[in-house]
């Protein structure tokens, strides 16, 4: 079979300019064209994709190992191609926003395109062990660039994501190898027919394969409480790095969960009941108590913290709080709403922290109490970052409302309880997950004060605002998030068909 | 022009007339307020328009849809416009004050800096509260509730240098949003329960409840909390006075037509639904009884003329829940809404006429004398006052007197703390007037205050004629509909009146004359009830107490012991060391490799 897919080509974009940058071509050059022409390619796949169709297109196989079962294979679906828009724009962005690199720039730029060059193959996989390494791929510059470039105690923050993110790999390793054995009569990586075997009932993997899955995949994406990388990992690294990673590789654990947990696993396996402490809960149960973890105590960490780039890296752990939840709602309307959300989150994120990063190369601080009324100096910087504050906060007009409105109506109305009996268990959490809603307006609006509102120091009078290249990069990412948020049913449009429930 | 059409126009005019104003606003200043009151006057005139044709209209388009799918939880949001007896007054007042308020802002505003900034605010404020008055369905009102929230949090941080600005935005953004809290959840159990959103379907599937009254009870008490945060009713009542930090036109659209507003309007927007839940009305209405009163007494021992209007609007809006809560139809509380309205926005307009005569000077005890000085505010700010007190023959009287009567058929208790309002009102509004404008200047700016320019002058008489002349049945009769109470003894009828008339010379008794300080000093009331400070020492200890307790914990437990601990325990062992001194991405490869091992191994045993 042809190994000629476009998304073959997406994927191998960023890669050749990679290699191109790193034997010296111009990289600043090269790497804003080549985002740009991302961006125009995975537009043209998104109109490209006929809707009306659905299922997986652009479909390309190169079998690597046959008996194996193991293939170099494309394909998209609606939710592959919104997850691509997301990085394609968020690549962009991120590549735009870059400031003047002092030292070994063309290895900088080279890492910032690899990691994109990571997630694009990663979502437009189809087979499972190449989505997995796609993902590998990414990691690797995501860890020189906090390494080489970060700020702070660079060299701990990079050392804990690389051991941490390792294990929680292997971990998801573990789970996909567990997957594959639990084929019966058949060896294939191939994710379609994964799917299809479990939609059709053959496929029963035991339940270790459902925790390793779970925890692997939580680990990517910072589920308490395994998530004490991702603050300190965010708030070292530089603004690009951070944009690229919790606005979109971290996206690539809940395509995973969407992909290989909900589709895969019978419903019946978030039932069951293991005796702990005297009690007999579900597995359901569980994760619900993580993502409570998530929502409430990371919510009030965010809080107190001090420093810009903490409160973002907290900030952007509790937030997967919301799209935990969808996934633990199970059906299609809480599911939709995660996919939004996901989006939702990316762009909102990696705005902020591409302005955080802007701050930072300003003033050199991003303690809020050194900092004060700068909206004076930096009036477009201050409306961009409200505007990305509201975003965050889940204000409406912005793609973040639609996505947890779907969320909350679809875990509560995940069961029926009322009036009978009181509240499940998951319409609890969701009744805790609204008020995270007041928690992240707690402390985005507080650091929006502290930030922007007030008397401006003296010593930062003459500071200058943002140029217009990273401006009109943030535009891009906030302009995303308003049309999503005026009109969410674009994206559920491509997106919620692409849902498979078990 | 078709009356869909023209609806249309009237929600997304403003909306685009904000984004005008962000992208061609920075040239000149015309432009900004140009567009913004071209936005406000065109939806003015298309309301008035809809107004007098006085049909009905719902027209609706899904903006989330994912019934066609083969979903187990149908699901479509519809963004849908009604027009209908409820909206079509409520359009006319909102956007009616809103020009007014517009065109005022130009001189108000006039040497103020921000000013594109302000009248995209204003824009945006207006787009969001027409959405609340034609939302047709619960999660439209949300969406528009919520906007409302952020523009008022942009108008009310227009200062955005003084910290006290900034902390009044964000206190009013949080506020508002702990009652949002409430209001989704409410939408959630309703949904959950009967499976629609939609106004008009909901009161026909209250059947759903299974009989169940407690949940029906709750729901309506969660909705209402919203309310609560939005009409800054007790005890999130905190943020209404700080709002003051704003500009005073933006204190007069917020308190008059549009953000405090859309909390009663919800009430009675919802009320078929209300009506099934005894409980609910009986709750709504404490909370408004207790509100009128307890704002009032705080009220009394205020010194800035804003805050003290503000006190009066937290009370007056006590008035109009306790409506809801008492009446049997809404149209008692969206009559003293309307009443309200057009007085409360003539007295902030007069006060920012005041504080421009006297160079932003906002204490009422660094003024007086300013009869003279500015005889039409003054004459037009004794109107609205005496609207507000309820004088007999103004516009509040009607209003309130009917509110009260209702009142009196639900219970004492009820009755007398909204008749102690009626006297409180009348003894701080006296007082405020009294002390502002007669007796003695006590500062040089009152000396020196002249009358404000004519584009303010102008709006304030064209607010006191509804102020004076709207609670008249033959104006009130094409805006709402309202019942005369049964069974109230004629006493009462005459009591009102005589409290209120009590209010006055026992204000008049104490500041005739012209002390130089307020004689009275009641600190339990000038410190609000020490409310505030409750709130603060509940955010300091509890809500900061345990985000510093948990971000200890996620150092030093989860991440000091769950990880680092157990990473150097790894070391320990040894075989982790070597990874330390090679560098990180060897001890990733390491992973990975172990990994592919991993996975040859089971790939062959298989």
């Amino acid at each position: 079979m042809s190994l000629f897919s476009p998304l073959f080509f997406l994927t191998m974009l960023p890669l050749v300019a990679a290699l191109f940058i790193m034997v010296g071509a111009r990289a600043q050059f090269v790497a804003r064209w080549t985002s740009l022409l991302m961006l125009g390619l995975t537009l043209a796949l998104v109109f490209q994709y006929r809707v009306a169709e659905g299922g997986f297109q652009f479909i390309s196989r190169f079998q690597v190992a046959d008996e194996l079962g193991i293939s170099l294979s494309f394909g998209a679906d609606g939710l592959s191609l919104a997850m691509l828009l997301l990085a394609a724009v968020i690549t962009m962005s991120a590549v735009w926003v870059i400031p003047p690199i002092k030292s070994r720039e063309n290895l900088f730029y080279a890492c910032v395109l690899l990691i994109s060059a990571g997630v694009v193959g990663a979502f437009s996989s189809i087979d499972v062990l190449f989505f997995y390494a796609f993902h590998e791929v990414a990691l690797i510059p995501t860890f020189l660039l906090i390494g080489i470039w970060g700020s702070g105690d660079r060299q701990a923050a990079a050392w804990k994501a690389t051991i941490y993110l390792g294990l929680g790999s292997f971990v998801l390793l573990i789970g996909i190898i567990g997957l594959y054995l639990a084929i019966p009569s058949e060896r294939t990586f191939d994710l379609l027919r994964i799917q299809e075997l479990a939609q059709a009932g053959t496929l029963n993997p035991p339940h270790w394969v459902y925790w390793t899955l779970l925890i692997g995949f939580g680990t990517l994406i910072s589920l308490f409480p395994f998530h004490s990388w991702a603050p300190q990992a965010y708030a070292s690294a530089p603004a690009p790095a951070a944009m690229l990673h919790a606005g979109v590789l971290k996206k690539f654990g809940l395509y995973g969960m969407l992909r290989l947990i909900t589709p895969i696993f019978p419903e019946s396996i978030g039932n069951t009941r293991i005796p702990l402490f005297g009690f007999e809960i579900r597995y359901l149960d569980i994760f619900l108590i993580l993502i409570v973890g998530n929502l409430l105590y990371i919510g009030l960490v965010t809080i107190a913290q001090k420093r810009l780039d903490w409160m973002l890296g907290y900030s952007s752990v509790m937030h997967m709080g919301y799209i935990f939840l969808g996934i633990a709602g199970l059906n299609q309307l809480s599911l939709s709403g995660a996919s939004i959300l996901m989006i939702a989150h990316g762009l909102s994120i990696a705005a902020l922290f591409a302005l955080c990063g802007a701050l930072r190369e300003r003033t050199g601080t991003v303690e809020f109490s050194e900092l004060g009324g700068l909206a004076r100096p930096m009036p477009r910087l201050g409306l961009l970052f409200g505007f990305a504050t509201m975003a965050a906060v889940g204000l409406p007009g912005f793609a973040n409302f639609p996505g947890e409105l779907m969320v909350f109506f679809g875990a509560f109305g995940a069961t029926n309880h009322v009036p009978h009996g009181g509240f499940d268990a998951i319409q609890i959490v969701t009744i805790i997950a609204v008020w995270g809603v007041v928690i992240s307006a707690v402390y985005m609006l507080r650091a929006y004060r502290s930030l922007f509102f007030g008397t401006l120091p003296e010593r930062w009078n003459g500071l200058s605002d943002l140029a217009p290249v990273p401006r009109y990069a943030v535009i891009l990412l906030i302009f995303v998030l308003l049309v999503i948020g005026f009109h969410p049913q674009l994206v559920l449009s491509y997106v919620t068909p692409a849902i498979l429930l078990p | 022009m078709a009356p869909q059409t023209a609806s249309w126009i009237i929600l997304f005019l403003p909306i685009f007339m904000a984004a005008g104003i962000l992208f061609f606003g920075q040239r000149s200043k015309f432009v900004s307020s140009g567009l913004a009151i071209a936005g406000a006057g065109i939806a003015c005139v298309l309301s008035w328009m809809l107004f007098i044709q006085g049909a009905d209209l719902v027209v609706s388009t899904n903006w989330i849809n994912l019934g066609r799918l083969d979903s187990p939880v149908p699901f479509t949001i519809p963004i849908g416009l009604s027009i209908d007896a409820l909206s079509r007054p409520m359009l006319v007042i909102v956007t009616t004050i809103a020009t007014l308020v517009f065109i005022y802002s130009t001189g108000y505003m006039a040497h103020e800096e921000g000013y594109c900034r302000y009248f995209a605010g204003l824009a945006l404020f207006l787009f969001s509260m027409l959405g609340i008055v034609l939302a047709n369905n619960f999660v439209m009102m949300f969406i528009f509730w919520e906007l409302v929230g952020v523009s008022s949090y942009i108008l009310i941080g227009h200062y955005y240098s003084r910290d006290s600005a900034g902390d009044a935005a964000k206190q009013a953004f949080i506020v508002n949003r702990i009652g949002d809290f409430g209001f989704m959840l409410g939408i959630l159990v309703f949904w959950g329960v009967t499976g629609t959103v939609l106004f008009s379907e909901l009161p026909g599937r209250l059947d759903a409840f299974h009989g169940a009254s407690g949940w029906l009870a709750v729901a309506c008490v969660l909705v209402f909390c919203g309310t609560v945060g939005k009409s800054a009713q007790f005890p999130l009542h905190v943020w209404l006075p700080n709002s003051m930090e704003g500009p005073t036109p933006v204190s007069s659209l917020l308190h008059a037509a549009t953000m405090v507003a859309a909390g009663v309007y919800l009430l009675a927007r919802i009320f078929p639904i209300l009506q099934h839940s005894p409980d609910a009305l009986t709750v709504i209405g404490w909370i408004g009884a207790i509100t009128c009163f307890g704002a009032g007494l705080i009220g009394l021992q205020q010194n800035d003329i804003k805050r003290i209007l503000a006190y009066s609007t937290i009370s007056q809006l006590g008035y109009m829940v306790l409506g809801i809560g008492s009446a049997p139809v809404s149209g008692v509380a969206m009559f003293h809404l309307f009443t309200h309205a057009s007085f409360k926005c003539l007295l902030f307009l007069c006060s920012g006429s005041v504080i421009l005569g006297m160079h932003h000077e906002q204490d009422i005890w660094k003024m007086g004398g300013l009869k003279n000085k500015m005889p039409i505010t003054f004459l037009m700010m004794t109107i609205g006052g005496l609207a507000l007190m309820g004088c007999p023959g103004f516009s509040g009287g009607f209003s309130k007197d009917l509110i009260i009567e209702f009142a009196y058929t639900k219970g004492p208790g009820w009755f007398w703390l909204a008749a102690g309002g009626v006297f409180l009102t009348a003894l701080y509004t006296t007082r405020m007037l009294w002390v502002t404008f007669l007796g003695a200047p006590r500062s040089d700016h009152a000396k020196e205050a002249r009358e404000s320019p004519a584009v303010m002058v102008i709006p304030l008489i064209l607010l006191a004629i509804p102020s004076a002349l709207a609670g008249w049945p033959f104006i009130q009769k094409h805006f709402f509909p309202i019942e005369e109470p049964v069974g109230v003894p004629g006493w009462v009828g005459f009591l009102i009146p005589g409290i209120f008339a009590a209010g006055v010379a026992l204000a008049i008794l104490i500041y005739r004359g012209a002390p130089q300080k307020d004689p009275v000093l009641i600190p339990f009331f000038a410190n609000r009830l020490y409310l505030d400070d409750l709130y603060a020492q509940i955010v300091r200890f509890v809500q900061d107490g345990t985000a510093k307790a948990s971000s200890w914990t996620d150092r030093w437990i989860i991440d000091g012991v769950g990880v680092n601990f157990s990473a150097k325990a790894t070391w320990a062992c040894g075989f982790a060391l070597r990874f330390l001194q090679i560098g990180n991405i060897q001890a990733y490869a390491f992973f990975f490799g172990a990994g592919v091992i991993a996975l040859l191994y089971v790939l062959i045993s298989k």
